[in-house]
């Protein structure tokens, strides 16, 4: 028996207190199952400390304020499911034309459309990434646990400040809904990640304020003053530099946990919710005395490929579980292209994907 | 005042406008900066919020702070800007088409009362995208999507302002020689102010439908739609109700979490997961949340997860606790070791769970609920008879108390104690006496 103190807390709330330990202090959203936890955390803590915390009249608002406010110099945060990212997008654009920084969390729930509000899922895991017009390079941080949410909150407020762009916190039903006890010096203690470095890429927002800069800030394609241009090369120059920004950054953003064991021929590769069974069936593999391997990736997008590639050199197969039809599977088969055989675990009938199962993938 | 203001707030390094020869927006852009010089604004006291359309270009025209967002959400942002810093002036430029598509932040931002100041450039058309029919177009008017006609009522802007609360409503035009003047009061009122200012798209809308300066006016006679301020109030602005909540929230603790301390100790050696299903009303989750903190007292690891309708009161209620010696890596349960039914919604609910239960399972029932389906073994849930008043009101405290009993997974201590820690003084009052019951 272990004595230390345990926490019972679900990730709704871990979400929110990571957000305020880093100093957010916007917050807008609209309610959605299974995010309205963070919103009602937010909104009741908010103004406790000064900051602002409101409910805009749907998603495109709420999104909206967010945008607004960061531009005057707030650490500004939103949260919704899947529905509500179909209402955010046009403004994920505008944030990153704009260069503002934002986290957004999506609570993920299954199916399309409505879909079943109460059941997890991951099949958002694409449409993050792509939701913007352009398809414009976001960063997408998925948390596994509870402590997770809390840590990986706090560095996607540190990598929107850096970036000056959109990072979503990729989570699902389960994790911000399910009350778990969870080791208090796990909330506490930051995993071992290397930092996210202060200075800024480019340079800081600077708001707009009384006796500030003039600052115009706009969604259209602009020239270094913010006006508008139709210069191709101009045009170009900025497209290029939102791409490069993250897409040139991809080592530093990479962040992976690696479960190796010598001579495996087999990886299981997952992420969030799923990377828990993963492990799980990892355990019970190992435990039978199978050789067996796990790549937990963190940080979704940009998809940290030079990583991956260096765990999979003596691999022969990568079994993938996730909660959607294969979205990061598709992502896997693009870089190993045909080189090492792929074995998907899916899952969109409300459950979890159990241990076992990834044990039955494994032995084929 | 004015002696501060500059000359021009118009970058005139910008000029001219690329607007149409006649295009009423310059006009108006020239009264903005007329009233700002008037109010002898710093350009840094100012943002200009531009939506999109031939109005949203305006904002290169500005020597003020600027923001160019998307079509019809420019209120979202400015009151975005006016939330983070309310000692900014915060001024919309929107379309009659940005408060189509937009209705509903215009109407929403004249409920809150933001103190921001909108614009309306009505010129009822959309002039960017060619004079397609907007949410004012005139009836019978000639449009490249009308080309018969529009039938659709006309929307009236300062209208909606007006009776959704707005404190400061007027109604202009571009050719209004007090423009300037209207526009000092409305920005210097205290919450949302809006004016819908008519002026002319000569591209499109004037020549399709021969309606000129004369008109337009005429066109106002006749809808009975007077210029003039339509509305001023005293409502408090949204900055001045936040900012009373904030002062009244400041006075509150910051929120904490449930921290337990393992007190007893547990022999448990793999994981349980136990389901309990009832109906709305029996406190079911509560009973979960007990079972959960009452093995975390004990050393074990807990993840509970809630079940129930989106209409919270009615149907069933389930809650699934997964205990275990170990963290809990997979909280799923689609075989549980254990299920407690105590209300005929629930055990529906939870039948195929049960149904996948095997031999080694165990299903506790309440009265009446026995004979699933399932090759798990039934038993009643059988409550001291001291307790048989208390199974209507708290059937989901008396099957946590039976089932710590009769499954030793934690010693009954620590259920009482998890009670004593996680409830209301109220309730764990009401649920120390249900659990005293087991004592003797
Ligand atoms: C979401 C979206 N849909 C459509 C458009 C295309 N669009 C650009 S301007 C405009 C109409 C603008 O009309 P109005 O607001 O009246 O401004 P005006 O051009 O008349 O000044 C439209 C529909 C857009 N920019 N964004
Ligand atoms: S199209 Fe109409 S609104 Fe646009 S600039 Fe020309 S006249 Fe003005
Ligand atoms: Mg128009």
């Amino acid at each position: 028996m272990n004595s230390e103190r345990r926490e019972m807390v679900d990730g709704a709330a871990a979400i929110a207190r990571g957000a305020l330990d880093v100093g957010c202090n916007f917050f807008a959203g609209y309610p959605i199952t299974p995010a309205s936890g963070i919103l009602t955390h937010m909104l009741r803590e908010l103004p406790k400390i000064g900051g602002t915390g409101i409910q805009g009249e749907d998603e495109i608002s709420s999104i909206g304020h967010c945008i607004g406010a960061a531009t005057a110099g707030a650490t500004a945060f939103t949260a919704s499911s899947g529905p509500g990212l179909s209402l955010y997008s046009e403004n994920i654009g505008l944030a990153i034309m704009m260069e503002v920084p934002l986290v957004i969390t999506i609570s993920q729930r299954l199916g399309p459309s409505t879909g079943a509000a109460t059941a997890a899922a991951q099949g958002d895991i694409q449409f993050m990434r792509w939701c913007n017009s352009g398809g414009y390079p976001v960063i997408v941080l998925s948390p596994t646990n509870i402590p997770e949410s809390y840590h990986l909150t706090k560095r996607a407020f540190k990598l929107a400040k850096r970036f000056r762009n959109p990072v979503f916190i990729a989570t699902d039903k389960e994790t911000v809904m399910t009350t778990e006890s969870v080791a208090v010096s796990e909330m506490t203690e930051t995993p071992d990640w290397p930092e996210v470095p202060d200075e800024p890429v480019g340079e800081l927002l600077d708001p707009y304020r009384v006796n500030g800069k003039i600052h115009h800030y706009t969604g259209s394609s602009h020239t270094e003053e913010g006006h508008i241009t139709k210069d191709p090369s101009i045009i170009a120059d900025l497209n290029e530099r939102l791409r490069q920004k993250i897409e040139s950054r991809v080592d530093e953003l990479s962040l992976i946990k690696s479960d190796l064991e010598d001579g495996a021929e087999t990886l299981i590769l997952s992420y969030g919710i799923s990377a828990r069974s993963m492990e799980a069936a990892v355990n019970q593999l190992r435990a039978k005395g199978e050789k067996v391997s796990a790549l937990t990736v963190y940080s979704l997008w940009p998809i940290p490929e030079k990583k991956i590639l260096e765990y999979l050199k003596d691999v022969k197969r990568i079994i993938i579980p996730e909660m959607n039809h294969g979205q990061y599977r598709q992502e896997i088969e693009r870089l190993t292209n045909g080189t090492i055989e792929l074995v998907g675990v899916n899952r969109v009938d409300t459950f979890l994907i159990t241990p076992e199962e990834i044990v039955e993938a494994y032995h084929g | 005042m004015a002696e501060m203001g500059l000359d021009t707030y118009i970058a005139e390094e910008n000029l001219p406008y690329e607007f149409c020869p006649g295009c009423s927006h310059g006009k108006v852009l020239g009264a903005v900066s007329d009233s700002l010089k008037q109010q002898g604004l710093d350009p840094t006291e100012v943002v200009i919020v531009t939506d999109i359309g031939c109005v949203g270009l305006s904002d290169k025209y500005f020597v003020t702070h600027a923001f160019h967002g998307l079509h019809g959400r420019a209120i979202t942002y400015a009151s975005g800007i006016k939330m983070q810093n309310p000692d900014l002036k915060v001024v919309v430029l929107i379309g009659d088409g940005g408060c189509g598509i937009g209705g509903h932040h215009l109407l929403n931002a004249a409920r809150s009362n933001t103190d921001v100041t909108v614009l309306v450039f009505n010129n009822f058309n959309f002039g960017m995208t060619g004079g397609q029919h907007s949410a004012t177009t005139p009836l019978d008017s000639i449009t490249p999507t009308t080309s018969f006609g529009s039938t659709d009522a006309p929307m009236d802007i300062a209208g909606t302002a007006k009776v959704n609360g707005g404190g400061f409503v007027a109604r202009a035009t571009a050719f209004d020689k007090n423009l300037p003047e209207m526009i000092n009061k409305a920005m210097n009122h205290d919450g949302f102010a809006l004016i819908d200012i008519w002026e002319l798209c000569t591209a499109y809308y004037v020549v399709r439908n021969d309606f000129g300066r004369k008109e337009m006016m005429n066109y106002m006679d006749s809808m009975n739609m007077e210029s003039g301020l339509l509305q001023e109030t005293d409502r408090s602005s949204f900055q001045t109700n936040y900012k009373n909540v904030q002062e009244q929230a400041s006075k509150q603790k910051p929120m904490g979490g449930l921290i337990l301390e393992t007190k007893f100790s547990s022999n448990l050696d793999k994981p349980i997961r136990i389901v309990l299903a009832g109906a709305a009303g029996q406190k079911v989750v509560s009973a979960g949340n007990l079972l959960a903190s009452a093995a975390t007292l004990s050393g074990l690891w807990t993840s509970r997860r809630a079940d129930f309708p989106i209409t919270i009161q009615t149907g069933f209620s389930v809650a699934e606790v997964v205990i275990s010696p170990e963290p809990v890596l997979y909280s799923g349960v689609i075989k549980p070791d254990v299920a407690a039914l105590v209300a005929p919604e629930g055990r529906d609910k939870i039948a195929r769970l049960t149904k996948a239960m095997d031999k080694t399972g165990l299903i506790y029932f309440s009265e009446g609920l026995g004979n699933v389906d399932s090759k798990a073994k039934q038993l009643p849930l059988l409550f001291p008879e001291s307790a048989q008043k208390e199974v209507r009101k708290n059937i989901s405290a008396l099957t946590a108390g039976y089932l710590t009993q009769e499954l030793r997974l934690f010693p009954f201590e620590a259920l009482q104690e998890a009670v004593r820690l996680i409830q209301k003084p109220k309730i764990a009052e009401i649920n120390l006496g249900v659990l005293a019951h087991f004592k003797s």
